[in-house]
């Protein structure tokens, strides 16, 4: 079904889900042992940022499937428009994201 | 046709107020200690509560999933399986990329494992304000299951007002109504990108990587945070010029730890006092 890849997709799912709710079962044990401000979770939630980060840059600049077809360009000046958006309308979460979207769908309505 | 475009533009133009529930600036009704008259009360005052702008900014980005999902030409199936079963945006989103671009299992597995990592500390500093001697174990190990960022943001500044016996019940109700409506959301999201023009497929594709990188430039207020996301971004894309299967993982890492060391210097700490506020503390 992938094309890349060697196993299922519901292997990856299930072994995605089992790491999540690790993370839900630590914290139910660990909730009332421990703080939540110590330079442990200081450093996951760096690697979490930096881990992130990297995914969503690789997202908005080398996409997967469809969105692999549309030209780099119009990616950036849909992110860019999101941004400034997001900027002029005293950070706006929804705004950015609306105009970006928006930005893609008009850049891309006539190209396909 | 066009109700669907209304629909879409309507759940986007949601995210616009969920970010002020983010950082927390209290936007809800006052709140009157012990609100509600029962338990029960309070399991359904809860689900009313997520049943308004948290739920139809978290139903966005899960559309947006469901779309990404039947974009990588999977079965809905796969869509509503991971949401039942993971049940955390980034984590999800990390996994169908990983997946789909061939990355090994056991490099999955880890960049999940540390996306979603942050919701130790969420379930660790919420926990405690529901825990009663007489409530099983079973209960919080359970409740644990509903609690993401969204909920976490939701019921955390609620629940001290509420009384004891009534906290539980609050948060299940609160957590399963997001819980249970995000399934129909990545269904939705699943089928709009089968039946809409193909821009509208790749917008709904884009929303998600779009959303989380406007939330990360929303609070630059911790320099180790800061650089994270510097490093991070500059890493993630060169390093999967070089080794695709394990960049994610290695950007993490190798980015992350720099980040949180260079915070912790000297150097990081004069950098936080004299430039950036003062952190204010949210996830």
């Amino acid at each position: 079904m992938t094309e890349a890849s060697m196993y299922s997709p519901f292997l990856a799912i299930t072994l995605a889900a089992v790491a999540t709710y690790a993370a839900r079962a630590a914290g139910a044990f660990l909730s009332g042992k421990i703080g939540t401000e110590s330079a442990v979770i200081d450093w996951i939630t760096c690697v979490t940022y930096a881990l992130l980060a990297g995914l969503v840059v690789r997202m908005i600049w080398m996409p997967i499937g469809a969105l692999a077809a549309t030209p780099d360009w119009m990616r950036f000046v849909a992110a860019g428009t999101g941004l400034a958006v997001f900027i002029v309308a005293r950070k706006s979460v929804g705004l950015g994201v609306l105009s970006g979207t928006l930005t893609l769908i008009a850049l891309t309505w006539n190209a396909f | 046709m066009i109700s669907v475009e209304v629909l879409i533009v309507a759940l986007h133009y949601a995210r616009s107020l969920p970010n002020r529930s983010l950082i927390m600036t209290d936007t809800s009704p006052p709140v009157t200690p012990s609100a509600f008259s029962t338990p029960p009360a309070a399991f359904w005052g809860g689900a009313r509560e997520a049943a308004g702008v948290p739920m139809m900014v978290m139903g966005a980005s899960f559309v947006g999933f469901g779309s990404m999902i039947h974009d990588l030409n999977w079965s809905v199936w796969h869509a509503l399986f991971s949401t039942l079963s993971t049940w955390a945006l980034p984590g999800q989103i990390a996994m169908a990329e990983m997946a789909y671009t061939g990355a090994p299992l056991a490099a999955l597995v880890l960049a999940v494992g540390f996306i979603n990592a942050r919701l130790l500390p969420l379930v660790v500093s919420l926990l405690p304000h529901v825990r009663r001697a007489d409530v099983a174990m079973w209960k919080y190990y359970a409740v644990a299951m509903l609690i993401a960022a969204t909920s976490w943001v939701g019921t955390m500044r609620r629940l001290p007002d509420l009384r004891q016996d009534q906290r539980l019940h609050y948060l299940t109700g609160y957590g399963l109504a997001l819980y249970l409506n995000m399934p129909l959301a990545t269904v939705i999201g699943f089928y709009i990108a089968g039946q809409v023009p193909l821009p509208i497929t790749l917008a709904l594709v884009f929303l998600n990587p779009l959303y989380f990188l406007l939330l990360f430039l929303f609070d630059l207020h911790n320099a180790a945070k800061v650089l994270s996301l510097a490093f991070g971004a500059v890493l993630g894309p060169l390093l999967y010029q070089v080794a695709p299967d394990w960049s994610l993982i290695v950007t993490g890492l190798v980015g992350g730890t720099a980040a949180w060391w260079i915070g912790r210097s000297p150097w990081g700490r004069r950098v936080q006092d004299t430039w950036l506020k003062r952190e204010v503390r949210h996830d």
